[in-house]
């Protein structure tokens, strides 16, 4: 399996820390090496918040994506500040419900997904990240997705269990809708 | 054996330090160690042990002073503003020969600083933390499985030592998950022949003290204990070796930078560059040794530190100046990118071709 | 036949004390107290930085010698650690309403079940006779050399009434040890500061106003008299947090 080196941004409070815990996860029950790296701080409260993801065959040097095979995006400053960082041939997954414009790149693969609209339609309010996970998950194969299962059941703790069934079918929405 | 888990490293320290035995944890919340007080609060009522949040870290400190003293592992965390505070506490530690353990998850300075990752308590931690002439065994963690690994093993020197051990970690470290493989639980804490627990009307009463007014006594405890560090110098330094094996440059880096480190070492080695790694593991003592005799085999060192090079003296000094060591930092905060440290080694492996 | 004869609770080393100092009755009342109480075996103390700095020495009990303040940190420390013995704490004035200030509310405030001797003399006497922070208004000393003057140095502290806003505290009484009557007085408030301790009730803490003939620049004599003239109406006796009082009323 490819080795990715995944950044998820957005804003705090979008879920995307738990995003990446879930890829992380996955990684964990693969048997692969694999570093999951928050931002923290102040910042959290309703500002910029990302994780950075590493899935590796081998041992995990730094655990800083500087370079992302794989961008997941969930508000315009994220875009803005992580476009010029991915690799070539790398790929952007935007939430096109919350970011107006387009990836300017033209060596890296943009995929949109209006994920926020998404879940409001669904009713799947607060689950656009796990929709937009869905297509990446779909798109990239970063992870098997025999083993997503496993891995919600990990990283949604045992009082909230009752939403799994929600989360799921978010992830199942964001690759249909890229498929 | 147990399981993999994922963790972020401050949870690794906490979990690491209930397996390693320790019941007793007073600490004091700042940012980015606070999970380690979060995850003992969590945990430490269920399995008969204490968690206190003191009122400053200078009771929290003296907290784990009184607990240590009855024989018991305690520990506190900080990081570096509280650390500061807590050098009083540690020197009494010191003074009285008593082992804790203080983990300290550094942060940007001077004074309040910032909060994002830092090594810039180098200095404070080697020097001994706090007024007097003392070490504290200090250990770098560059992983969350050495965050949990190095908690056990700060505890076991400490004891074996009579002096208190610091954990050094960063705010990467400790906010990072990982997969981790937790230690096996220690069933017994050894008995100590020096806690005060009180006497059972059957012994001579104990005393933990520091003071000793008589300056005959107190040079001679002075130097009983720096024998004592004497024997940790020699037999307890800790480092890893990262192709070294042919290496004509040598990067000496701890914690975070270390990770960066290697990331740079690959793609250096790719262009065919000889560079290797000498990661310590124990900053005091400090694997002098190891850098003495890499001073035979590499032209150039490079220290990798998120400090104004710090370590970097420690290099020198072991290996007497006899190689060139060039300082690649980054403070407040920042991380070197693996790009940075190619730099650095592309400047050394140039000069040397330059010749 | 009775004959008086050294608490068991107090080694054979001889004290340093000054001629008219009351440490030494307090100390004798402390050893009393946990002689009479069956706990010398369990229990431990835990002695200050300033006069009683030594205590370690005359305590026959485990001891632990404490950072300047941090006597009931170190105290929670051991009492959380070794929840069934018997914690206590010596510690001055400078000790325990100065530096260590932060340390005696927020032990009083958790209620920690431990037991504090404060020994109020208005002075820091280790040192050489400076402020402290119950020195008199117009008191002379080294560091308020014209007397002290609230303008600029404050107000002095009174301990057992600061800690009785608190809801944590199960016992504060002040005492003082200049008359026999008074040292029969203080020996019931330690006793029972020690015996709350053995019954879990919580926090108690004994303040003795106490005397420093050589830094108050008197004789011993005089000392007893400074107590009652110029000490207690500034730091009036009484007891002021009984819970078990408050409880059987």
């Amino acid at each position: 399996m490819k080795n990715n080196e995944i950044i998820i941004a957005g804003f705090g409070g979008q879920g995307l820390l738990f995003s990446g815990k879930v890829l992380a996860y996955a990684g964990l029950l693969e048997g692969r090496e694999l570093s999951w790296l928050p931002s923290y701080g102040p910042e959290m409260r309703g500002g910029t918040a990302n994780c950075n993801v590493i899935l590796s065959d081998r041992p995990v040097g730094s655990p800083i994506v500087q370079h992302p095979t794989i961008l997941m995006v969930m508000n315009t400053p994220s875009l803005d500040k992580y476009e010029s960082t991915v690799v070539p041939g790398g790929m952007i997954f935007v939430d096109s419900s919350l970011i107006a414009r387009k990836v300017q790149r033209q060596d890296v693969t943009a995929v949109y997904v209006p994920a926020t609209q998404m879940a409001a339609d669904m009713n799947m309010t607060g689950l656009a990240n796990m929709i937009l996970l869905g297509a990446v998950i779909a798109k990239t194969g970063c992870v098997n997705e025999a083993g997503l299962a496993d891995a919600l059941h990990k990283v949604i703790p045992a009082r909230k269990a009752d939403l799994f069934d929600s989360n799921m079918a978010a992830i199942r929405a964001g690759k249909e809708y890229v498929s | 054996m147990q399981e993999k888990v994922l963790m972020k490293g401050n949870e690794a320290i906490a979990e690491a330090a209930i397996l390693a035995g320790c019941r007793h944890y007073f600490g004091y919340p700042i940012t980015p160690q606070t999970e380690v007080a979060a995850y003992m609060a969590k945990k430490m009522p269920k399995i008969g042990g204490t968690f206190l949040q003191a009122e400053s870290e200078i009771a929290a400190i003296n907290m784990v002073y009184g607990a240590a003293s009855t024989g018991k592992r305690a520990m506190t965390s900080s990081s570096s503003p509280g650390i500061a505070l807590k050098c009083e506490g540690i020197s009494y530690l010191a003074g009285s020969d008593l082992p804790a353990l203080i983990v300290n998850v550094q942060r940007g300075g001077p004074g309040l600083g910032g909060i994002q990752p830092s090594q810039s308590d180098y200095y404070l931690a080697t020097r001994g933390p706090g007024h007097g002439d003392f070490h504290v065994i200090v250990l770098a963690p560059s992983s969350v499985q050495e965050m949990a690994d190095l908690t056990g093993k700060a505890f076991e020197l400490a004891e074996k030592y009579r002096m208190p051990a610091m954990l050094l970690a960063d705010g990467t470290m400790g906010q990072m998950m990982e997969p981790v493989v937790l230690p096996d639980p220690v069933e017994t804490v050894p008995e100590k022949t020096w806690a005060v627990t009180g006497t059972g009307c059957a012994r001579e009463h104990r005393i933990i003290n520091s003071l000793d007014l008589s300056p005959v006594n107190l040079e001679r405890l002075n130097l009983e204990r720096f024998k004592r560090y004497e024997k940790v110098e020699a037999e307890e330094a800790m480092w890893e070796s990262f192709l070294m094996e042919d290496a004509e440059i040598c990067i000496v880096s701890c914690g975070i930078t270390a990770r960066v480190s290697r990331n740079a070492i690959v793609a250096a080695r790719e262009k065919g560059i000889r560079v290797g790694m000498i990661r310590p593991i124990t900053l005091w003592p400090f694997p002098k040794k190891a850098l003495l005799n890499a001073a035979d085999q590499v032209h150039d060192f490079i220290c990798v530190e998120l400090n104004m090079g710090q370590m970097a003296e420690d290099v020198e000094l072991a290996i007497r100046c006899r190689k060139p060591v060039a300082r690649c930092n980054r403070v407040g905060g920042m991380i070197p990118s693996p790009d940075e440290v190619l730099e650095a080694i592309y400047k050394a492996a140039g000069k040397e071709a330059g010749k | 036949m009775i004959v008086f004869d050294k608490p068991k609770s107090l080694t054979d080393a001889v004290f340093h004390y000054c001629p008219g100092c009351t440490h030494g009755i307090v100390h004798r009342l402390v050893a009393e107290s946990i002689d009479e109480l069956g706990i010398e075996g369990r229990t431990i103390g835990i002695a200050p930085v300033g006069c009683s700095v030594l205590a370690y020495n005359y305590f026959a009990c485990d001891m632990i010698e404490a950072a300047h303040g941090r006597a009931p940190a170190v105290a929670t420390g051991v009492k959380r650690a070794l929840p069934d013995r018997i914690v206590f704490s010596y510690q001055g004035d400078g000790d325990l309403a100065s530096i260590g200030m932060c340390e005696t509310v927020s032990t009083a405030a958790r209620g920690e079940n431990i037991t504090i001797i404060f020994i109020n003399n208005a002075i820091y006497g280790m040192t050489g006779g400076q402020m402290a922070p119950t020195s008199l208004i117009g008191q002379v000393t080294q560091t308020s050399p014209y007397g002290r003057d609230p303008k600029t140095q404050g107000y002095p502290i009174r301990i057992c009434e600061l800690l009785a806003t608190l809801d944590g505290p199960e016992y504060l009484a002040r005492v003082t040890v200049n008359s026999v009557p008074h040292v029969r007085q203080a020996k019931k408030a330690i006793k029972k500061a020690f015996q709350n301790q053995i019954e879990g009730k919580g926090f108690s803490l004994v303040e003795v106003v106490s005397s420093c003939p050589t830094n108050w620049g008197v004789t011993p004599l005089e000392a007893m008299k400074w107590i009652d003239e110029k000490m207690i109406p500034q730091y009036p006796l009484g007891v002021y947090r009984d819970r078990s009082e408050e409880a059987s009323r």
